[in-house]
């Protein structure tokens, strides 16, 4: 009955679809996907006529056939990026790898497990939450992970748990051989008064594989969840992802989300402040080189009375590389006392490197403070001639600046060696950009 | 020998002749003010000797230290030892002061064939040098210049010279802004900069600045040409009779 419902849409994924329907799972998960399946039938992939997929080039999905994941998951050498405090979950192609992860001992209350692990014991948290708050409905790409779910990251910090350590779950995706499609899934539950550091980090092990990992984060009154983001998959990897956060009274999430990779990386991040006097800070930095697309599509919704959003992106681009940022911010008519800011600025190093800007206010509550605005602009002329001036060359004084833009966002990683690493890996990618615009 | 030494300089900035004729001579150890009325081109000529790129240079040469300076870019003749200080110095938020100076001194020891300076030995060095100017040390790991107070900025132009030890030094304007003390802290850290082997080219509008740097030559910069060349004594009188007076006579004694 299930391969009735493959349409010739699904094309690209229906023997990817058509391997995961046969493995076994807990009935939780084999029900999620059985309504991913019918929600990715009845979307289709998106069309550029729609909207909200206007600027996303998704030709390279389209054209190619993905394939289900490798049955043997292949060795893989964690040392090069794990955090070396951090209690780790890997997963390659979306399947948990015992063997190389390294949760540690866990205090009472505590879980950092697997979804399938999660969903077997009956947790009431993965009942309750996983898939409550993906836009499975509308979002094709949720819908198509949802279809696909095997596995997944489950961590639930209990009441009042203040955690120091960081938790970080690794995704590594793709194959040099062959082109597979992967559904990395994250459901986070910080109960009240917890606090807690997630590091989500996307990497990429060969070839144009697509990764559509779906993260729901569900934030308890009075909790804090710092969630870093980093996507460095492969330049030929795709990447579409969807992050869902809500949040409830007096508790506060910030992000940092940097994405490196990916000749396609789009992910859409919707944050609900759902309880009084929640806070969200969303930071951002994408860097794009050659012909990479990197997308965000943000919607941060208030609804609910005096709650702060914040939100800096930023992008550093060279090549032919594009960029779309779409902000949204909807304030509810109850939410009076809103406080939301959101700037997204951009650095092109290239005269073909192109940006899409989309910032987006829908405001329904006549009392609140919301501010908006976006830069699109080249290398300050001024700044690089200071620079020369002292002696410092003009390769040298480029890469200072625009490693200086992205530093403002870097330097807000709480994880500082994951921090350290970061504006290395970003001072190299900028080094590369600079390089190859002086060769035009 | 001299150190620099510019010849008949023609500037032009889209078209329009700014520098109409320029010749000056530096020597070794001197101390050369460049005075002038606003838009007379004094900035222009700091600019194009720094090798600011918009600046078309349509006749005439500059030779420095032995070489066509034209010929070099900025990073260039900054390691072969050319400094210029900033009128309006830059504001570049999230590279430090520090890691902007070492990477700049680095830049000027490995042109020399020298090694490069480690971190700590460069911090002794830096922080012996901003006593010069009297600099706070948190400046040091703050990002250039980025929330410094005027006085602050032309200070740490001066903390810069000092640290990277030209052996030629324009300073543009950087009396302008500042306040008697300010004033007095930058003429201290320049003085103590005076070298038999270092060359000073003061550009300033007011004659202020000389009382506490005292030039060996001054020059009045007019309408884009040296109008009268003189010692100290010429910018006492420009303080008394401003630059009217020989806005009028070097015609004059042309048509003469």
């Amino acid at each position: 009955m299930t391969e009735s419902t493959v349409t010739a849409d699904q094309g690209a994924f229906a023997t990817a679809l058509g391997a995961i329907a046969g493995t076994p799972a807990p009935a939780l998960l084999q029900d999620l996907r059985l309504r991913g399946r019918e929600s990715f039938a009845t979307l289709g992939l998106p069309s550029r006529r729609q909207e909200e997929w206007r600027f996303t080039r998704l030709k390279g999905i389209e054209e190619e056939i993905f394939e289900a994941p490798n049955a043997v998951t292949p060795r893989i050498d964690v040392t090069p990026w794990r955090v070396s405090d951090a209690r780790l979950m890997v997963f390659v192609d979306g399947i948990f790898a015992p063997d190389i992860s390294d949760i540690g001992d866990l205090p009472d209350g505590l879980v950092v497990s697997n979804l399938v692990l999660g969903a077997t014991s009956g947790s009431e948290a993965v009942t309750r939450h996983l898939g409550s708050l993906a836009p499975l409905a509308e979002h094709p790409f949720a819908a198509l992970n949802t279809a696909l779910i095997a596995d997944g990251a489950f961590i639930h910090v209990p009441a009042r748990m203040e955690l120091d350590r960081p938790i970080q779950v690794v995704f590594v995706s793709g194959s040099e051989d062959r082109t597979t499609l992967s559904a990395p899934r994250i459901l986070i539950v910080a109960e009240a008064g917890s606090r807690a550091t997630v590091v989500e980090h996307h990497l990429g092990n060969g070839g144009a594989s697509l990764s559509c990992p779906v993260t729901e984060i569900v934030i308890g009154e009075k909790a804090a969840l710092n969630h870093v983001v980093v996507q460095e998959e492969d330049l030929s990897a795709h990447h579409l992802g969807v992050r869902q956060m809500q949040l409830a009274a007096d508790s506060r999430y910030s992000a940092q989300s940097i994405s490196l990779g990916g000749a396609l990386a789009r992910t859409d991040i919707g944050v609900v402040l759902d309880g009084e006097r929640a806070e969200a800070s969303l930071d951002g930095l994408y860097l794009g080189d050659g012909s990479q697309q990197a997308n965000t599509h943000l919607t941060v919704r208030h609804a609910s009375p005096n709650c702060n959003s914040h939100q800096l992106y930023k992008g550093i681009l060279g090549g032919r590389a594009k960029a779309v940022f779409n902000g949204r911010i909807i304030v509810d008519q109850d939410a009076q006392k809103t406080d939301a800011k959101q700037s997204n600025r951009n650095l092109l190093l290239s005269e073909d490197a192109v940006v899409n800007s989309n910032p987006q206010l829908e405001i329904f509550a006549d009392d609140v403070r919301c501010t908006h605005g976006s830069t699109i602009g080249r290398l300050d002329e001024d700044a690089l001639f200071y620079l020369r001036s002292r002696g410092i060359g003009r390769a040298e004084a480029i890469q200072l600046l625009t490693l200086a833009f992205a530093g403002e966002i870097l330097e807000r990683i709480p994880v500082e060696e994951l921090r350290e690493r970061l504006e290395k890996t970003v001072a190299l990618r900028l080094a590369a950009i600079s390089e190859s615009k002086e060769r035009e | 020998m001299s150190l620099l030494e510019l010849k008949n300089l023609h500037v032009s900035v889209d078209g329009n002749e700014i520098l109409k004729g320029i010749d000056l001579t530096v020597n070794p150890g001197e101390v050369h003010a460049i005075m002038g009325p606003n838009g007379s081109g004094k900035s222009t000529l700091a600019s194009v000797l720094a090798g600011r790129e918009e600046y078309e240079i349509t006749a005439g040469e500059i030779r420095y230290a032995d070489q066509d300076l034209l010929e070099l870019d900025a990073e260039t003749r900054a390691r072969e030892g050319l400094f210029l200080a900033f009128q309006y110095p830059v504001e570049i938020p999230g590279v430090s002061n520090t890691y902007f100076l070492r990477t700049a001194f680095n830049a000027i020891r490995s042109h020399r064939g020298e090694e490069e300076i480690d971190a700590m030995d460069f911090l002794t060095l830096v922080r012996e040098r901003m006593k010069l100017v009297k600099l706070d040390e948190s400046m040091l790991k703050r990002p250039i210049n980025a929330g410094f107070s005027g006085g602050e900025k032309k200070r740490n132009e001066i903390f810069h010279l000092a640290v990277l030890e030209p052996r030629l030094a324009i300073l543009d304007e950087t009396d302008s802004g500042l306040d008697i003390d300010a004033l007095k802290i930058v003429a201290d850290g320049v003085n103590s900069m005076r070298d038999p082997e270092r060359s000073f080219v003061l550009i300033t509008h007011y004659q202020r600045l000389l009382n506490y740097i005292v030039p060996d030559f001054v020059h009045v910069l007019i309408d884009g040409r040296i109008a009268r060349s003189g010692d100290r004594e010429l910018a006492l009188q420009l303080e008394d009779r401003g630059y009217e007076w020989l806005e009028v006579e070097p015609a004059q004694a042309a048509g003469a």
